[in-house]
């Protein structure tokens, strides 16, 4: 599928912390299915554009529009936004008190309005596809971090989500569990997910990205498609950047 | 009876031991007035542990009533906003800085003046306790809605939640857990200083004592009694913390359907 409309349009963002400024200039477009995985030394603001686009931090200029709606302060813009928008953190943020299901429940439940039956019926399904169906009745405590992650991605996917972020999803995993997670992230990518993915790992973004973008001090330095990205960079920057990541 | 009777015998144990510090000879020491092995005494004891539902209930209402204005004084102090978390400091700071006895008095002979509202004791020190009270469980609230990570209310709402919701469902159940321990002690506190009420005339343990050392000249006694009764009262809500402490930290780890 080779669908052109863009779902996400970000045009000349700029956000300041304070007097810090942040992103400078910002702009991306993203198509439906398209696969984005951006990169970039520490601090320079990959986190933040992501967290802009489903409303976590507000911009100060520049316009973002997520699939059709302009993301404004308005608590309805946000609310709309963030129904297609699924997102996946460092952290994993799982609710530690709930079991691994009524954390993918909660959200349909109490925002979609689904009853506990069709959640549950729907959350079994997202976790047969993260591959951990038998984890549901355990608290996210009792599992390991790679299985937590995974929790976490299939408890966005039970929003249904048009367009998923992932905010280095296995930065704080151990390296044997990276594979599990980057795995299920591939078959989402298969399936025709929009996705736009914060990472180092340059084995999933050769696989999987339609478009890397690399970032430095708050700016887009360069984009491409994979192939060239990595074979060719344009930018002396960018080519210290990947020497220093897939020879550390 | 029997079941009544063996409790007596307990309270009595208890008493040996000021009755040991003071020193076994003293001879100065009339245990009888308060013995439950006379007829007499059994109906001094009696009339002094009748005290024991006012002073519960009135601390327990008092704790319900304060946890609930804590929390939504709470609230405002942990907004974006700057003028409501003005306002939540001022309130904090204004009712922790009144000492609980005049805020007594003042409610229950100040409010008629004023309101034109005659709380009857029972209420007016249910009121007052609340009152002094809220501050603090305002404060223990906000400590522990801020200690819970903000990862928690982000992952919330990008799974749709308002902030409502995230509040009942996501910060609240794990904030109330880290604060258990802290609301155990509130509610210890307020039955301590639930006696200051008996100075409006609440006949709650404290009162009751008083009332009988009018009658039986035998203060250091029938207060060594009632010292005993927060005691025993206290130890239980202990208890009753500590198991609930329990229940939910097995919660955090144990299988949910457990
Ligand atoms: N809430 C905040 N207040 C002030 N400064 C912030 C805040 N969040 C981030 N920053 C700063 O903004 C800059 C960009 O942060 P961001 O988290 O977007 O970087 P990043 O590229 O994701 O870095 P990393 O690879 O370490 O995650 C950093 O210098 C950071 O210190
Ligand atoms: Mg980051």
């Amino acid at each position: 599928m080779t669908a052109t409309t863009p779902v996400i349009e970000m045009s000349d963002v700029n956000k300041w912390f304070g007097d810090f400024h942040v992103l400078k200039d910002i702009s991306l477009s993203v198509s439906t299915g398209e696969r984005i995985v951006i990169c970039g030394p520490s601090g320079s603001g990959k986190s933040t554009v992501v967290r802009c686009i489903n409303g976590l931090e507000h911009h100060q200029q520049g316009k973002i529009v997520v699939d059709g709606t302009e993301l404004t302060n308005k608590r309805q813009s946000l609310a709309k936004i963030r129904a297609e928008v699924g997102m996946v953190f460092q952290q994993f943020n799982l609710f530690p008190h709930l079991s691994v299901l009524q954390n993918l429940t909660l959200g349909p439940i109490k925002s979609r309005g689904l009853s506990k039956a069709d959640a549950e019926a729907r959350a079994m399904e997202y976790l047969e596809r993260v591959h951990i169906p038998e984890q549901a009745d355990k608290r996210p405590g009792q599992l390991s971090g790679g299985q937590q992650q995974r929790v976490a991605i299939a408890r966005s996917l039970c929003m249904e989500p048009k367009i998923m972020l992932f905010d280095e999803p296995t930065s704080a995993l151990d390296p044997e569990m990276i594979a599990e997670v980057l795995e299920v992230m591939l078959e989402l990518a298969d399936e025709g997910m929009t996705m736009i993915v914060v990472t180092h790992e340059m084995g999933f973004a050769r696989k999987a990205a339609d478009l890397m973008v690399f970032m430095d001090e708050g700016r887009i330095v360069e984009t491409g498609k994979p192939d060239v990205f990595f074979d060719a960079p344009k930018t002396e920057r960018c080519t210290q950047f990947l020497e220093q990541i897939l020879h550390h | 009876m029997i079941a009544l009777s063996t409790r007596f015998k307990w309270l009595a144990m208890c008493l040996l031991l000021p009755l040991l510090v003071s020193g076994c000879g003293n001879s100065n020491l009339k245990w009888y007035v308060v013995s439950p092995l006379t007829e007499n005494g059994r109906i001094n004891l009696k009339f002094l542990i009748a005290g024991t539902w006012n002073t519960l209930s009135m601390s327990f209402l008092a704790l319900l009533i304060s946890i609930v204005v804590g929390l939504l004084i709470a609230i405002p102090g942990i907004a974006k906003n700057r003028g409501a978390r003005k306002a939540n400091m001022f309130y904090v700071e204004i009712f922790r800085s009144i000492p609980l006895l005049p805020l007594i008095l003042w409610v229950y002979y100040g409010l008629p003046e004023i309101a034109g509202i005659q709380l009857d004791y029972f209420w007016a020190g249910v009121l007052a306790l609340a009152i002094s009270d809220s501050a603090f469980e305002a404060e223990i609230f906000r400590a522990g809605i801020q200690s819970i990570p903000r990862g928690q209310s982000e992952a919330a709402s990008t799974v749709g939640l308002n902030y409502y919701q995230n509040m009942r469902y996501v910060v609240l159940p794990q904030a109330i857990k880290r604060i258990l321990p802290a609301l155990g002690n509130q509610f210890a506190y307020m039955v301590k200083m639930s006696a200051l009420v008996s100075v409006i005339g609440l006949q709650e343990l404290t009162r009751r004592a008083n009332e009988l050392i009018v009658t039986e000249y035998r203060a250091l006694e029938i207060y060594t009694i009632l010292i005993v009764e927060y005691l025993i009262i206290i130890l239980i809500i202990g208890q009753g913390v500590r198991w609930l402490e329990r229940k939910m930290g097995s919660d955090e780890s144990g299988n949910a359907n457990q």
